[in-house]
């Protein structure tokens, strides 16, 4: 008896709604294993990761803050990876963006400059977002350098970029020499939808994000062009479409959104420019994306599911003194198994029996 | 059990290989149902059957490549189970695909040297090799690298590869697909000789007169099923055709009242660079073609045709926009999309992955080429409404079977998906048509629907060039036939005119007489 993959006549729609229930699954599974291993109860474990952080408002807010940057990113990488352009940058492209907003508002602070300070800064960072993931792309269609390596090293480059601007010129004259800017003034402060809550202005732009994204993929001729690059490019050119001109569009935008992400997350619950900003949103997008199946609503219920594991991951460290980094081993292993569940939806198992069993009637 | 007692008749020897009851099941389809054949040494035995009718499946459980799930194989009168090709091989029994294997970049030993067990050191091998071919009469340079050689010589390296380990049996897969006729004509000679030995041999095609010619014994598949088994000289390539359709076919008829008019399309000395390493270089291509005719281009697959077609459709660019002209505007500049604009529409000989994306519905792959110039987006919005009526206006117009409305390109059969794929661009009323190919794969009845309605377009006033490795095909559509080689593009000559021997020695590279071709370029 032998345990084969079979091909699927046509794809499983049914399987591409559930393969990602299946890996959380999976994840929960393995998850429980590793609380065992580290001597905690896994059952309070999972209940402080998943169940606690939806018990009271205040959790649920911040819920809704931690999904907004990973929701509005992965939208971007969902395009690119429809488009079968990996830019894997996304952490830099979010940190340039939040330094080109942070600009505007460290150079109007405590001066009487008006309502245009926070939608300058936000187009600013979108602008940033986009130039910082042109240069990847523009490598890529130019020299052919692969855009996984040059887009993942630049987010170093950015990194310290950032690093530099807080420790250096921007730095807080009152800030007791803490790497840090200091705290922006209320026109460039992203607004809070809730007063005295969390939920800010920036969950609102995630949301409209989220719909232009599905009416782009579904309702347009260039969402179609995204999705035929990517899936047939030879008949993608047969149509007539361009897959170069494609990676520049993808990675602008994505590059785009991430920047964005990046000055809503500095202008809104942080307040000031500092390092780590960021406790890595821009690499859990790539795994929001492929959780969410590359939709756009799908991308939204992800990203509230990795919110939750940030959140609870928090709550987890305080009530039970699990370490914060299993947070992103369990980030890790869920895309590992999301990626394995994926073939589900093209392939089946079968239960194969060895030839000799089959041909006994005729022997 | 029940084919036993008819084997048991047999007074004398048992025959070579024989398959009983041979059944091969993928999931709910039955690919293979209960096959039974015998073949005896001595014998050429022809497997005739369309494609799908379950050929390929039935040999390649006889070379090993995959498992019967029922049924037996039985080896001189001994049931055997064969683990995989190599000890097919070791048993006796060799086989030449359809597709070759063989690395571009290695030179012909090495390329045999791969496909052996390799006992023997490469020095003896290579001795050996050279000694077969001469033996056979299949000359062939050991030291020379593939990517050089002509299909008919690479075909060469795979027959000589499997006659080096000595088989008892010999299984063909189409081997005329990709020959002159006069490279046939040798072919047949060697697999004469090879008979002549005391080898059997099962030739796979759908050649019928071939057959007729070649085969001592003919076994006829339909739809998984053994159909019959008859001596095919006994048989006329109507009655043979018959029994691998399952009824008459419709006979193609070109319309009367077909007039040629102003020229549609005209190819003015195109010359092109291959794109890919070992692609072909086109070398000055001119020709001219006009509404209501319908222009064949002959030749072995690999001589420029596939690099023509990217100049044509704008897949590939020329820097001269004088060099394709489409509906008297010099094109050879634009896009596939502005080329589509002025009425010329493709079809590309790959259906899976060119002519459509594979995971995506027909109404999406309606949208694929129709999104130039069928009203189909409306300020970048899809009109979704607009993409299903074309789907639906090409089910009805061509009788493309499919399970639902609007299901996955990859789920249609090749036929569907081929008819779905002509009755789209014939849809949008073209022009200038292009298509490569155009029944490539196709069962006979769909072949005979897309065949009918080139013929019909070009009686609506249309240019359309088919290219084609197909001869019988082009003599039943087209008005004149040009012969591709090396990149170059031979004078065409009228259908009436085009005998095989004419072709086949332009097929082949030789020139016709200076007199003969300028007759042809008068006509």
């Amino acid at each position: 008896m032998q345990l084969v993959l079979e091909k699927r006549v046509e794809r499983s729609n049914t399987i591409a709604l559930v393969s990602p229930l299946i890996a959380i699954g999976l994840t929960i599974v393995t998850m429980i294993i590793l609380f065992a291993i580290l001597g905690k109860n896994p059952l309070l474990a999972l209940h402080a990761y998943f169940i606690a952080p939806l018990t009271d408002g205040y959790s649920l807010q911040e819920i809704a803050v931690k999904a907004t940057p990973l929701v509005m990113i992965a939208i971007g990488l969902s395009l690119c990876y429809l488009a079968n352009a990996w830019n894997i940058g996304a952490e830099g492209q979010f940190l340039i963006g939040a330094v080109a907003g942070s600009w505007i508002a460290v150079k109007t602070q405590g001066t009487d400059a008006g309502a245009w300070v926070l939608p300058v800064m936000l187009v600013l960072a979108a602008a940033a977002g986009a130039l910082y993931a042109l240069i990847p792309a523009i490598c890529k269609v130019k020299f052919g350098a692969s855009e996984i390596l040059t887009s993942l090293m630049l987010v170093y480059v950015a990194d310290l970029f950032l690093d530099y601007l807080v420790r250096g010129p921007w730095r807080d004259p009152h800030g007791f020499n803490f790497p840090t800017t200091a705290e922006f003034d209320p026109v460039a402060t992203v607004p809070l939808l809730i007063e005295g809550g969390r939920l800010h202005l920036g969950s609102i732009i995630a949301l409209l994000v989220v719909a232009a994204a599905a009416i782009l993929l579904g309702r347009t001729i260039k969402g179609f062009e995204i999705r035929v690059v990517g899936a047939a490019p030879r008949a993608a050119r047969f149509g007539g479409f361009n897959a170069n001109q494609l990676i520049i569009l993808t990675f602008a935008v994505s590059g785009a959104l991430a920047g964005l992400a990046g000055i809503i997350e500095v202008a809104g619950p942080v307040g000031h420019l500092q390092p780590g900003i960021s406790p890595g949103y821009g690499f859990t997008a790539i795994i929001v994306a492929f959780l969410g199946r590359l939709n756009p609503l799908g991308i939204l219920i992800a990203g509230l599911f990795l919110a939750l594991t940030f959140i609870g991951g928090e709550q987890a460290q305080i009530a039970m003194k699990i370490p914060l980094d299993v947070t992103k081993v369990f980030q890790g292993i869920l895309l590992f198994y999301v990626l394995a569940c994926d073939s589900l939806i093209l392939y089946r198992f079968k239960l194969v029996f060895p030839n000799r069993q089959v041909t006994r009637g005729t022997g | 059990m029940l084919d036993q007692t008819s084997n048991d008749l047999h007074s004398g020897e048992p025959p070579l290989l024989q398959t009983i009851g041979l059944t091969k099941r993928y999931g709910d389809f039955l690919a293979n149902d209960s096959i039974s054949i015998e073949i005896q040494p001595k014998q050429i035995h022809a497997l005739l059957g369309e494609n799908g009718a379950g050929k390929s499946t039935l040999v390649k459980a006889i070379y090993g490549l995959i498992q019967p799930s029922a049924g037996e194989i039985r080896w001189r009168g001994q049931p055997i189970v064969l683990s995989g090709p190599s000890e097919a091989r070791s048993r006796g029994i060799g086989m030449v695909f359809q597709h070759f294997s063989l690395f571009d970049n290695l030179t012909v030993a090495e390329n045999v040297a791969l496909g052996l067990d390799g006992k023997e050191s490469f020095k003896d091998m290579s001795a050996r090799l050279e000694q077969v071919s001469k033996t056979y009469g299949l000359p062939l340079d050991p030291r020379r690298e593939v990517w050089q050689l002509s299909v008919g010589e690479r075909q060469r390296i795979e027959i000589v590869r499997a006659l080096m380990q000595d088989p008892k049996f010999l299984i063909l897969d189409e081997p005329t697909a990709v020959l002159t006729p006069q490279e046939a004509d040798q072919l047949f000679i060697v697999l004469e000789r090879l008979k002549a030995e005391g080898r059997a041999i099962l030739y796979i095609s759908h050649k019928l007169e071939e057959v007729k010619r070649l085969c001592d014994t003919a076994t006829i598949l339909r739809g998984g099923k053994k159909v019959d088994t008859c001596n095919p000289r006994l048989e006329t390539a109507a009655s043979l055709a018959r029994m691998m359709v399952g009824g008459e076919i419709k006979e193609v008829k070109a319309p009367a009242g077909r007039k040629t008019t102003v020229p549609r399309l005209v190819v003015n000395d195109l010359s092109l660079a291959p794109s890919e390493a070992h692609g072909v270089r086109l070398e000055h291509i001119s020709f001219e073609l006009k509404g209501g005719e319908i222009l064949g281009i002959a030749g072995v697959a690999g001589n420029g045709q596939d690099e023509l077609f990217a100049a044509l459709s704008g897949e590939r660019l020329s820097n001269d926009p004088g060099t394709v002209v489409i509906e008297g505007i010099a094109a050879g500049h634009l896009s596939i999309t502005q080329r589509r604009k002025l009425g010329a529409a493709f079809v590309p000989e790959e259906r899976l992955g060119h002519g459509t994306a594979p995971r995506m519905k027909l109404s999406e792959n309606a949208l694929l080429t129709g999104h130039a110039a069928s009203g189909m987006v409306h300020h970048g919005f899809i009109d979704t409404a607009a993409t299903l009526k074309t789907v639906d206006r090409a089910t009805e117009t061509f009788d493309v079977r499919k399970a639902k409305r609007d299901p996955e390109a990859a789920s249609l059969s090749g036929g569907n998906l081929q008819k779905f794929i002509v009755g789209r661009e014939i849809l949008r009323n073209p022009a200038v048509l292009v298509v490569s190919q155009p029944t490539w794969g196709v069962d006979a009845g769909a072949a005979a629907v897309i065949r009918q309605a080139l013929l019909d377009l070009a009686t609506a006033g249309a240019a359309v060039l088919v290219t084609s490795q197909d001869l019988d095909e082009l003599a039943e559509i087209a008005d004149r036939i040009a012969v591709m080689f090396h990149g170059r593009l031979s004078a065409p000559l009228a259908t009436s005119e085009a005998t095989r021997e004419k072709l086949g020695l332009l097929m082949g590279g030789s020139s016709l007489e200076p007199k003969e071709a300028e007759h042809a370029v008068g006509a």
